[in-house]
């Protein structure tokens, strides 16, 4: 998702040698949950990565550690899509799938684009393995395939033929078949598969056979596609322009945990990570335990309550202090979000977003917990909200919760989703020095030389009040959830006093608006009269969409916020100034609700809780439907 | 680390007027502690109080050191954050058996099982003062309260069998109307690295009155206290009548001395590490209204804290070591980067 925007058609040009060049492709690789997809797809994300491409990715594994083998539920599949141009989705629809077992097949085929290409591992079509995917007769024979391309290849049994030099089992043998599929594909594509090489040889240096098994099927299963007549044509998919720099490529949760060390440093600040183990939050928890040589604690606490407390607890003492979950989680932690609220103090709390409500779908994307963010707690308890648009700008996003937390002393929810958190896409690394500087400023002193410090007394421009932590001489004071007199910080019940904090606290959370910048249009044509406006991962489809609608002539604008309390401060201008204004959400209308109550403007929603990515497709027809009703 | 400080009672006592009812159990637990809290040695800047929500929890606005009054049943957890980042600081918890035992129940035997440098002062009035009257986890069978007209039908915790139960190395009872005890018991608490968990019998005048009666009547005390004393068999009663021996059944039970011979009394010893024996101590008070309880030290023993532990990882781990920042562009860029030129 870098680079120049890209506006044109997908091209496809043969050439005479067989090798065919492509602007995308979208591949899906589909397989039992124990089939090794994830780290499959992973592996060749990182081959096309270090090619060139452009990436965006899209995980999907079920729930269960282990769904019963070959049944439906326990399909998992790795979709990626690759570009030699700018590309903001992981795509609708997968040119190409690889299908490990008769379920994977059954399951995704309906996604595929007709006419697209079938890998099939035939191995696995056995009757029992059919009628457990739900299979009257065996698809690869019954004609109902014919409108695509069908490899039907007995991957399995030639990956144990390449492997039978090594010690293992029939067993393990075949457990090399996904690396056999991906030699397959990475030849199909011209992808060298050295990286792979050496991340087998790291990862598996510890069993020698193992290693040498997969780095055997790998092997076979690119020379294969090399010799065999089956595939008539290779693929090439050039390298996508991109700014120039150093890249790697990351997931979400990575760049925020990422994004979380990052804000210790430039802080100065210990950071410390209150958190309970969930879906698909917990990879930030585990990313954050490995990096204790920067002074990150993590703390696995016995429930999400005692991990926000924890968290309060270390900003109370002057680390910086976070709480990783997702909205279970948040609705656990309401009561001390309100505590912080209250205590004015720095805190960040990460909801990784999946489908709801109650236990939902733990590893499906949503984006249904914004209104939770907003008003989940008791009382008038305003809480900034940030969120990341897409998987690498997480780290951006955790860096931007932790400078308004320690700015405005103050809680702040970071709104991450499922797909941010496991898809991936290039990341332009950084320089460290030029990342932004915190702040803590620390209270060293009372404000009137000795008179009695005032804990609740404000800084002038952001209504902070001081960071005072414990160990400092001449600055004890107790703090609380009762209502604070204004200055003292004394219990009050006076209902002047209580009147004003309210408004106070409200105040100051609205004046974080003033160091964040106009709300960015994306109106090329600077014509258009609807404006798509959205919020988190749904920046990929909207900004796809968009450029589509675009391509086929019709302007239209897109706005996409990073804060969602406050909004800019110029936000109510920008949304005046179009005759429509659309909301795209994988909810019911959460973002178009505030919009709507806070700026009486008529705005539309379009509305989708699949546990999916919106739809690109969806998306082009509803923009040209308003479109033309402005007319 | 002590220094002199030549800091008094007045010291710690802040501006706020104390709020409890007349006659109300906390007015001598907090001067027992502002008394006792100069005698620590420590600066008042690095003293912390966290308490959750009830009575006892206003405790922390009354001494002049810093303090959070935080939510219901919250302050262990809010505390073991503190305690693991600021290895400086001597940090308390003051807690009711409300909040300790029914909605902090979990963060309690965690903070306990973890072993997290701080003190637990657990003032156990049997009953929910704050909210005017309801029975607590620590009311006895058939107590009558608000919300419960026709008596309670719940088993209590015993706060001292359940501290001993989550395996926490330091658990003590103390009264608050013994100041010398309750001065004794805190010192040893506060000098214990790791948790300390301390129950204090606290009357509630107005919802519970006189539920500690039988350990504070003249007439009633000398039979009703079992004091545990280091090293010391255990005895008690008019004239050390009454005794304590191993039940052959398995725990102990009192028998009149004359019964057994003084040489069979159980000697007293709070750094056994298995804790059965001070368990089965723990069991002598008897889950009814109160007639007689064992009241000292249960537990003193050595583990590993966890906010010690987990410094050291840090440590280990190189948190001290200069050039952070090149390290943080290292972790940035990873193993697998392209260059576009
Ligand atoms: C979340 C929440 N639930 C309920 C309450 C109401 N509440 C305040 S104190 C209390 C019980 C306190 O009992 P205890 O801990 O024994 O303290 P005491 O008042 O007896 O000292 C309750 C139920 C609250 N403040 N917060
Ligand atoms: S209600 Fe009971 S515990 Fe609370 S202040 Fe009054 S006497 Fe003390
Ligand atoms: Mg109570």
């Amino acid at each position: 998702m870098v680079g120049a925007p890209y506006s044109g058609e997908v091209t496809t040009t043969e050439s005479s040698s067989g090798v065919e060049e492509l602007a995308s492709v979208v591949i899906r690789f589909a397989g039992d949950s124990g089939d090794g997809m994830q780290l499959t797809g992973d592996r060749f994300t990182q081959e096309s990565a270090v090619f060139g491409n452009d990436i965006a990715t899209l995980p999907n594994f079920p729930a269960e550690i282990r769904a019963p083998q070959g049944t439906l539920p326990g399909v998992s599949s790795f979709q990626l899509h690759l570009a030699d141009h700018d590309i903001l989705t992981p795509g609708d629809t997968p040119d190409v799938l690889v299908a490990m077992n008769p379920a994977a097949l059954k399951v995704n085929l309906g996604d595929l684009r007709r006419g697209g290409t079938i890998i099939v591992d035939t191995h696995d079509f056995t009757d029992r393995n059919l009628s457990k995917a739900g299979y009257a007769s065996n698809p690869l024979e019954d004609g109902s395939l014919d409108d695509y391309v069908v490899h039907a290849i007995d991957l399995t049994g030639m990956t144990v033929a390449s492997v039978e030099e090594f010690d293992l089992g029939r067993k393990d043998a075949a457990r090399s078949k996904n690396m056999f599929a991906l030699g397959l594909v990475s030849w199909m594509y011209g992808r060298e598969t050295d990286t792979t090489a050496a991340f087998i040889s790291a990862r598996f240096a510890a069993a020698p056979d193992v290693r040498d098994a997969n780095i055997a099927a790998l092997t076979a299963g690119y020379n294969f596609g090399e010799t065999t007549e089956a595939f008539g044509v290779r693929y090439e998919i050039g390298p996508a322009p991109m700014r120039t720099g150093t890249y790697r490529s990351i997931t979400g949760n990575l760049a925020l945990a990422y994004g979380i060390v990052a804000s210790g440093v430039t802080s100065g600040l210990p950071v410390f990570l209150g958190s309970y183990p969930i879906t698909p939050a917990s990879d930030i928890l585990h990313e954050l335990s490995k990096h204790k040589r920067f002074g990150v604690t993590t703390f696995q606490a016995e429930d999400e309550i005692a991990g926000i407390g924890a968290a309060l607890g270390a900003s109370f003492g002057g680390a910086l202090g976070f709480t990783t979950t997702s909205g279970p989680g948040v609705s656990l932690k309401s009561e001390t979000i309100g505590l912080a609220v209250m205590l004015e103090l720095p805190l960040v709390v990460v909801c990784v977003q999946r489908g709801g409500p109650s236990t939902g779908l733990p590893t499906k994307t949503e984006q249904a917990d914004l209104l939770q963010a907003m008003f989940g707690r008791n009382g008038e308890a305003p809480v900034p909200i940030v969120a990341p648009q897409s998987p690498a700008d997480c780290f951006d996003a955790a860096l931007e919760a932790a400078r308004i937390a320690v700015t405005y002393r103050t809680p702040v929810i970071l709104l991450s989703d499922g797909y941010l958190a496991n898809g991936s896409e290039p990341w332009l690394v950084p320089d460290v020095e030029a990342l932004p500087a915190i702040e803590p400023r620390f209270a060293t002193a009372p404000q009137n030389g000795d008179g009695p410090f005032q804990p609740y007394a404000r800084d002038a421009a952001t209504l902070a009040r001081p960071w005072a932590v414990p160990g400092v001489a001449g600055l004890e004071h107790r703090i609380g959830g009762l209502e604070k007199a204004d200055g003292s910080g004394d219990i009050s019940y006076d209902p002047d006093n209580h009147d004003l904090m309210v408004r106070l606290r409200q105040e100051k959370v609205d004046r974080v608006a003033q160091d964040v910048g106009p709300t960015f249009v994306d109106d090329p044509d600077g014509d258009a009269r609807v404006l798509v406006i959205g919020w988190g991962s749904s920046f990929g489809p909207i900004g796809a969409a968009c450029r589509a609608v675009r391509a086929s002539g019709i302007s239209v604008a897109q706005a996409h916020l990073r804060h969602l309390n406050p909004f800019p401060a110029d936000l109510g201008d920008v949304l005046q100034r179009y005759d429509r204004v659309l909301v795209p959400e994988m909810n019911l209308g959460q973002l178009r609700m505030l919009l709507r109550a806070k700026y009486l403007v008529d705005a539309v929603g379009h509305n989708r809780m699949r546990g999916l990515p919106l739809h690109v497709d969806e998306l082009v027809e509803v923009i040209t439907t308003l479109e033309k009703e402005t007319r | 680390m002590t220094i002199e400080l030549e800091l008094t009672a007045k010291d710690f006592s802040s501006d706020q007027e104390v709020r409890w009812c007349p006659g109300c159990g906390d007015y001598a637990i907090l001067k027992a502690v502002q008394g006792f809290l100069p005698d620590l040695g420590l600066r008042r800047e690095n003293i912390v109080f966290i308490s959750g929500i009830g009575c006892a929890a206003r405790f922390p606005y009354y001494l002049d050191t810093y303090g959070m009054h935080s939510i219901h049943g919250r302050a262990p957890a809010i505390a073991t954050g503190l305690a693991t980042t600021r290895s400086d600081l001597s940090v308390w918890v003051v807690t009711g058996d409300g909040d300790a035992l029914s909605i902090g129940g979990n963060h309690l035997i965690h903070a306990m099982r973890r072993n997290v440098n701080m003190t637990i002062l657990l003032f156990n009035n049997r009953i929910y003062g704050l909210t005017k009257g309801q029975y607590s986890p620590t009311s006895e069978p058939g107590k009558v309260t608000k919300s419960t007209p026709m008596g309670s039908v719940d088993h209590p915790f015993n706060p001292v069998t359940l501290a001993l139960g989550a395996e926490a190395t330091f658990v003590a009872r103390t009264v608050d109307s013994d100041r010398k005890h309750l001065t004794s018991v805190l010192s040893a608490a506060a000098a214990h690295r790791g948790t300390a968990l301390v129950e204090i019998l606290q009357n509630c005048p107005i919802f519970n009155d006189g539920a500690f009666d039988a350990v504070k009547k003249p007439d009633t005390k000398d039979d009703a206290i079992i004091p545990l004393v280091e090293g010391e068999p255990i005895r008690f009663g008019t004239d050390g009548r009454r005794g304590v021996v191993r039940d052959p059944e398995g725990g102990v039970r009192v028998v009149d001395v004359d019964d057994v011979g003084e040489d069979a009394l159980l000697v007293h010893r709070v750094g056994l590490a298995d804790p059965s024996t001070a368990f089965a101590l723990s069991q002598l008070s008897g889950a009814g209204v109160l007639q007689q309880t064992p009241i000292g030290i249960f537990r003193q023993v050595d583990r590993p804290t966890y906010d010690d532990l987990a410094r050291e990882q840090l440590e280990t781990a190189g948190a001290d070591t200069p050039d952070t920042k090149a390290a943080l562009g290292a972790l940035l860029a990873g193993h697998d980067t392209w260059t576009v030129a």
